[in-house]
Parts: C-alpha cells; sequence; structure tokens
C-alpha cells in the first residue's frame, strides 16, 4: 500500500513502484490515511464462540478496534475442584477469537483494572515488532494501553501474555493466551483456488495446566497466584501437565455446552494451544480442508484423519458433517483426552446414512457351522 | 517512616535544604548478638536521587528524573544484609519461610533465595523479638546510604520517539555488556568491602529489596515533573549493582520477574531500625510535611 504522497505521484511512476521490493516504500505510517479508514467497534464473545464477521471482506481495508479487559480470578479446571488462579484476557480461558482480514488494521485496547495484582501484556504472532506487541503493551495495575498493528499476513495466529522472563511461561499456563483469525478479503479457498466456506465457526483454545499437589496427591489451593508460583514452577519444569483441556476446563465442551451442529452444515474449527504441540482429531469424522499451520496463504491439506498444532501456533480445520450423532473432538494422545481432559463434543441433528455406514448383522452369538 | 524533604531536578545543583550536612558520613554501632545486628547510623545529608521506576513523555519513554533529597535527621540501618543464622532464626520459630536452598548453606553468609514477602517477615519477627521496629529500607535510603556503590538505572539509554527499537537495542547491548558475575554464589559477610559510610557488601552479589514501589509516571512535556503516576505494589525495587524491579514472591534472581536487564545474581535484603521517639511534635510535622510532597517513595 502507497501512503498518500507516494499516491499523488501519479500513474506514471506506479510501474516503476511495483517492481520495488515492499521495503522500499516509506515506513512511515501516514496517519491521516489510516485516520480516513473506516473504523468498526467489534464486541468479542466468549469462546467457543467467534462474534459475527463477513467471511469475504465487504469494502476496502477498515480499522477494527478491539477492548479486552484482563481479569484475575480463580478457576476451576475439574470435578476434583482443582484451582487455578487464572489470568484471562477478557475473562475467559482461552482469551476471545478475534477476526478481521487482511490488510485491516487491529486496534487493541488493553485494560488491566487496578483489581488485578500483575503486569501484563500481549504478544500477537500475527503482528511485526516489539516482541509481537508486547514491548508496548506491558501494563500495571491501573493502567490501559491501545496498540495498533496490520493484519499483514493471513491466518489463524496465537497471542499470549509475555511479561518477560519466567513470568512468560507462568502468565500462559495460568491461561493467558487467545487467538486471531485474518481472513483473506476474497475468503478461504480449497487448494485450486475455488472458494470455501462455513456455516459455523467454533474456536477451540487448548490449555496445558501445571497444579501442585501435597503430600497425600490432593491438588493445592494458594491465597494468590504468587503464593502459588514457586510450586508451579517446579510442575511446569517437570513438563508434565496436570491437566490438558479444551475452553479452561474439563468438559467445558461436553454435556450441555457440546458444540451444536446439523447435518449437511459446514464447520470451521480453529484450534489454538499457546503452548504445547497437540493434535486434533475428530472421532468419527476428518478434516475435509484443514490448515494444520492455520495460514490460509497455503492450499490446505484434504482429509485428514488427525492434524498436528504446534505449541504456539493456532490451526484451522473445516469440515462438512455427514452423519447425526455425537463426534469426540479429542487431542489424539488418548491419556491427554481421557485422563487429563482434552475432549469435547459435538452433537449433530439430521438423518443417518447407511450409504455411509450401516450396522449389517447385529452382535449375537458367534456363529459355528 | 521519614520522608525526606526533596525537590525535583533536571541536572545536579548545590541546592542546601535544611540543616544537613552535606557530606553524610556514617559511623558504625558496637558489634552484638543477633537480635540486636550491627547497625550503621547514616547522618544527615543532601544526596542526588534518580527516582526508581519507569517515567515517559509524550509516551515515550525517558532516563527517571533526579530529585535533590535532604535527609533532615539519620537513620540506622543494619552494616551487613540479613545472614543465613539470623534468617534461619526466624525460620525456627516458625515466622519465615525456609529459603530457596543455596547451593553453600554457611552461617555467615548472606541470606539469599528470599521474596520481597520473606524479607517483610523477617522485619516483622525482627521487630516482635526486639520491641524496635524494623523495616525494609526505601529505595531512597537504600541509594543514601549506598553512598558510592549507589548505581540505579543507567541514564544514557538512547532514545528515539519514531523509533521505539533503537530503545530496545541499546538497553539489549548495555545488558549484555553488564554480563553475569563470574561467581555468583553467596560469599561470607564482609567479602566485599564496605562503602565510606560503612555499610559492607553493597553492590556485592547479592541484590536487597527494599520497601518501594514500582511506578510508572508521565512527566509533564516540558518540565521533570511528574503528571501521573501509577504504582505497581506488588512488584518492589531491588538494589545492588545494578536496579531491578522484581515481582514481591520471586526468590531466585537468576529467573528474574521483569522484562528487562539482567536479573540479578542473588536476592537479599537487609533492614532499617525506626527511632523511638518517631512522634514527638517536630517529627510529626516532618511526618505531615512529608506526606505533602509530591514525589515520595
Ligand atoms: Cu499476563
Amino acid at each position: 500500500m502507497f501512503t498518500r504522497r507516494e499516491a499523488l505521484m501519479g500513474v506514471a511512476t506506479a510501474a516503476i513502484l511495483t517492481t520495488l521490493p515492499p521495503f522500499a516504500v516509506s515506513a512511515q505510517a501516514d496517519e491521516a490515511v489510516i485516520n480516513a479508514l473506516p473504523r468498526v467497534k467489534v464486541k468479542l464473545v466468549a469462546p467457543p464462540f467467534v462474534h459475527a464477521h463477513d467471511q469475504v471482506a465487504v469494502g476496502g481495508a477498515k480499522v477494527v478496534e478491539f477492548t479486552m479487559t484482563i481479569v484475575e480470578k480463580p478457576i476451576i479446571l475439574d470435578d476434583e475442584g482443582a484451582t487455578l488462579h487464572a489470568m484471562t484476557y477478557d475473562g475467559s480461558v482461552p482469551g476471545p477469537l478475534m477476526v478481521v482480514h487482511q490488510d485491516d488494521y487491529v486496534e487493541l485496547t488493553l485494560i488491566n483494572p487496578d483489581t488485578n495484582s500483575l503486569a501484563h501484556n500481549i504478544d500477537f504472532h500475527a503482528s511485526t515488532g516489539a516482541l509481537g506487541g508486547g514491548e508496548l503493551t506491558l501494563i500495571n495495575p491501573g493502567e490501559q494501553v491501545t496498540l495498533r498493528f496490520k493484519a499483514t499476513r493471513t491466518g489463524t495466529f496465537v497471542y499470549h501474555c509475555a511479561p518477560g522472563g519466567p513470568m512468560i511461561p507462568w502468565h500462559v499456563v495460568s491461561g493467558m493466551s487467545g487467538a486471531i483469525m485474518i481472513l483473506p478479503r476474497d475468503g478461504l479457498k480449497d487448494e485450486k483456488g475455488a472458494p470455501l466456506s462455513y456455516d459455523k465457526v467454533f474456536y477451540i483454545g487448548e490449555n496445558d495446566f501445571y497444579i501442585p499437589r501435597d503430600e497425600s496427591g490432593a491438588y493445592k489451593s494458594f491465597e494468590s497466584a504468587g503464593d502459588g508460583y514457586e510450586d508451579m514452577l517446579k510442575v511446569m519444569r517437570g513438563l508434565i501437565p496436570t491437566h490438558v483441556v479444551f475452553n479452561g476446563a474439563k468438559g467445558s465442551l461436553t454435556g450441555e455446552n457440546a458444540m451444536k451442529a446439523k447435518v449437511g452444515e459446514t464447520v470451521l474449527i480453529v484450534h489454538a494451544q499457546a503452548n504445547r504441540d497437540t493434535r486434533p482429531h475428530l472421532i468419527g469424522g476428518h478434516g475435509d480442508y484443514v490448515w494444520e499451520m492455520g495460514k490460509f496463504a497455503n492450499p490446505p491439506a484434504k482429509d485428514l484423519e488427525t492434524w498436528f498444532i504446534r505449541g504456539g501456533s493456532a490451526g484451522a480445520a473445516l469440515y462438512t458433517f455427514r452423519q447425526p450423532g455425537i463426534y469426540a473432538y479429542v487431542n489424539h494422545n488418548l491419556i491427554e483426552a481421557v485422563e487429563l481432559g482434552a475432549t469435547a463434543h459435538f452433537k449433530v441433528e439430521g438423518d443417518w446414512n447407511d450409504d455411509l455406514m450401516k450396522q449389517v448383522d447385529a452382535p449375537r452369538a458367534i456363529t459355528t457351522n | 517512616m521519614q520522608r525526606p524533604a526533596q525537590i525535583l531536578i533536571g541536572s545536579v545543583t548545590a541546592l542546601v535544604m535544611g540543616a544537613g550536612a552535606l557530606a553524610g558520613a556514617g559511623s558504625a554501632a558496637p558489634e552484638a548478638d543477633g537480635a540486636r545486628p550491627p547497625t550503621v547510623t547514616i547522618l544527615p545529608g543532601l544526596f542526588a536521587y534518580p527516582n526508581p521506576g519507569e517515567f515517559l513523555r509524550d509516551g515515550h519513554p525517558v532516563a527517571g528524573p533526579t530529585t535533590l533529597v535532604s535527609f533532615e535527621r539519620p537513620f540506622e540501618i543494619m552494616k551487613y544484609q540479613v545472614s543465613v543464622a539470623d534468617y534461619e532464626g526466624c525460620v525456627d520459630a516458625g515466622a519465615c519461610r525456609q529459603a530457596d536452598a543455596p547451593r553453600l548453606r554457611v552461617p555467615n553468609n548472606p541470606i539469599t533465595g528470599v521474596s520481597y514477602l520473606d524479607a517483610i517477615a523477617y522485619a516483622r519477627w525482627q521487630s516482635e523479638r526486639t520491641g524496635q521496629t524494623w523495616r525494609l529500607p526505601t529505595a531512597m535510603e537504600w541509594a543514601f546510604a549506598a553512598g558510592e556503590r549507589f548505581v540505579g538505572d543507567a541514564a544514557d539509554i538512547e532514545n528515539d520517539p519514531t523509533n521505539p527499537a533503537r530503545r530496545w537495542l541499546s538497553l539489549y547491548e548495555r545488558e549484555s555488556a553488564r554480563g553475569r558475575t563470574a561467581a555468583p554464589d553467596a560469599r561470607v559477610q564482609g567479602s566485599f568491602g564496605t562503602n565510606t559510610k560503612g555499610l559492607a557488601d553493597v553492590g556485592g552479589n547479592v541484590w536487597e529489596w527494599t520497601a518501594t514501589c514500582y511506578v510508572r509516571a508521565t512527566l509533564a512535556s516540558d518540565a521533570p515533573e511528574v503528571v501521573s503516576r501509577v504504582e505497581n505494589c506488588g512488584v518492589h525495587v531491588v538494589e545492588g549493582r545494578h536496579r531491578a524491579y522484581m515481582s514481591d514472591f520471586i526468590r531466585d534472581g537468576k529467573s528474574g520477574g521483569c522484562a528487562v536487564g539482567t536479573p540479578p545474581d542473588n536476592l537479599g535484603f537487609r533492614l532499617v531500625r525506626e527511632p523511638r521517639s518517631r512522634f514527638g511534635l517536630a517529627g510529626l510535622k516532618r511526618y505531615l510535611r512529608g506526606l505533602a510532597t509530591p514525589a515520595t517513595d
């Protein structure tokens, strides 16, 4: 994109300009140009849901304004009552999914209320410079800051807190991560460039937690996050999580909170893991189109059984449900799925398709002849 | 707590306030047992105090303002950092948590592996068992007592409002040049000598907790005057070979607590003893005047 001054040079030089590498264009943002862009305010919603958005951009680049308030609060991770002094973006673990289009400007106001006790910031893997914005966003309780960055690359990207040194992993495994999805302006495409779209989008943030136990094996509880810091650090250094969960707690996307879809509906599943590798698998289904690394400039892989999300990244999988029933969406390390919590459910309504599957002969005693 | 008179100055000028003598030499109290650790009396005096914290002007980080501070009364501070033996007394009494295990547990070494929270627990215990008031020094008192060994924040950080990265590169270069101590293990008390005021081991390899909260302040565009400030008392100023800002629950200096800077080798502390009669009429007046002063610790 040219600055206004360069644009005024006219068509005569346009050919020359386009042959220059992009960084030869003046790096100084022309604030007047950015200020003239339309601004939209987005109200974020808690996961696994995603705020309303256009899949294909309407109009030109915008400045998209978001506000997130950091909330430090205890959360319960499982039915044993293991408690974490969570650090959250906007009160949820994971932090909400933000959606913009390529070339939009993301303008985030981050608020750290004085009821919190720790300094926090935000590192957007989607952004360029300043440790992902972390250097420009460190705020104490009682402060707020506004960061703007340009959405130059498409894809799903993690954001997380990174307040320096050992605070970084500690804040991340205390829940402080989320994701942003930057869609191509003309929407998602298959490997041949044909358009793809979804009826629904679900956003699954996976977290690994490291809750200390006492001598008897019971989870320890602490008065504050700081009180539990050293003990948690010891568990963290062992690299064996006590919990691997979706949406902040074991069972938070099952039962009444299971995700709902219908046969014939196409669902985009965004899966983010800020810290640790994972391998999503839809039991009884597939990934029709999967951006394992999450970056839409690469063609999607097709017909995957299990896909790999590298720790510190977010991926996206598109799937059209073809059969009704309960689908388990798991981290296919099944110990993590079943014992540590990384299981979600889809409840899918619709008509059964015998062509795809049929129980030809029901279980009975083995025939001997 | 005594609040010294102070004014903000851009550059240091000799401006005498009150009755303080300029050079505040110290005098050591007689050696004593653990309940009455050896202390040094810091005599009144005037000094230029580089304020700790982070300061912004027009949205950009700048070096903190220097305050000309006049200590009008003497104060008493431990000659040595609190020792392993002293601290273990507090642990044995059930008033302090066990410190992080040092590689060498030598009774006459300074205690290390202690957080701000541990330090104030120790001060409470020390006060209770002696019937005196012991507390952490403010960063200002520490800086004054550190005398010629005071370092503070480096002021020569490059700052280019159009390019924030220049500051980060410059900080990084400074921090990597500083490097780590070759021998980070704590050494027996007195190993790093005494300063001109009689304090031992200032600027050795044990950094010291202070009672001063981390602050971020916005300065006026045209004056070294603080127009707004947000204090974060979950982070305290740590002083030593250089200044650091650490979360209160951090015990291992090496693992750090703040983003920027070479982390301290070790975290320890020494305490100040409050004079007994602090609420005489003159003391009260001074106290109230101190409260009215803006940029105090
Ligand atoms: Cu944080």
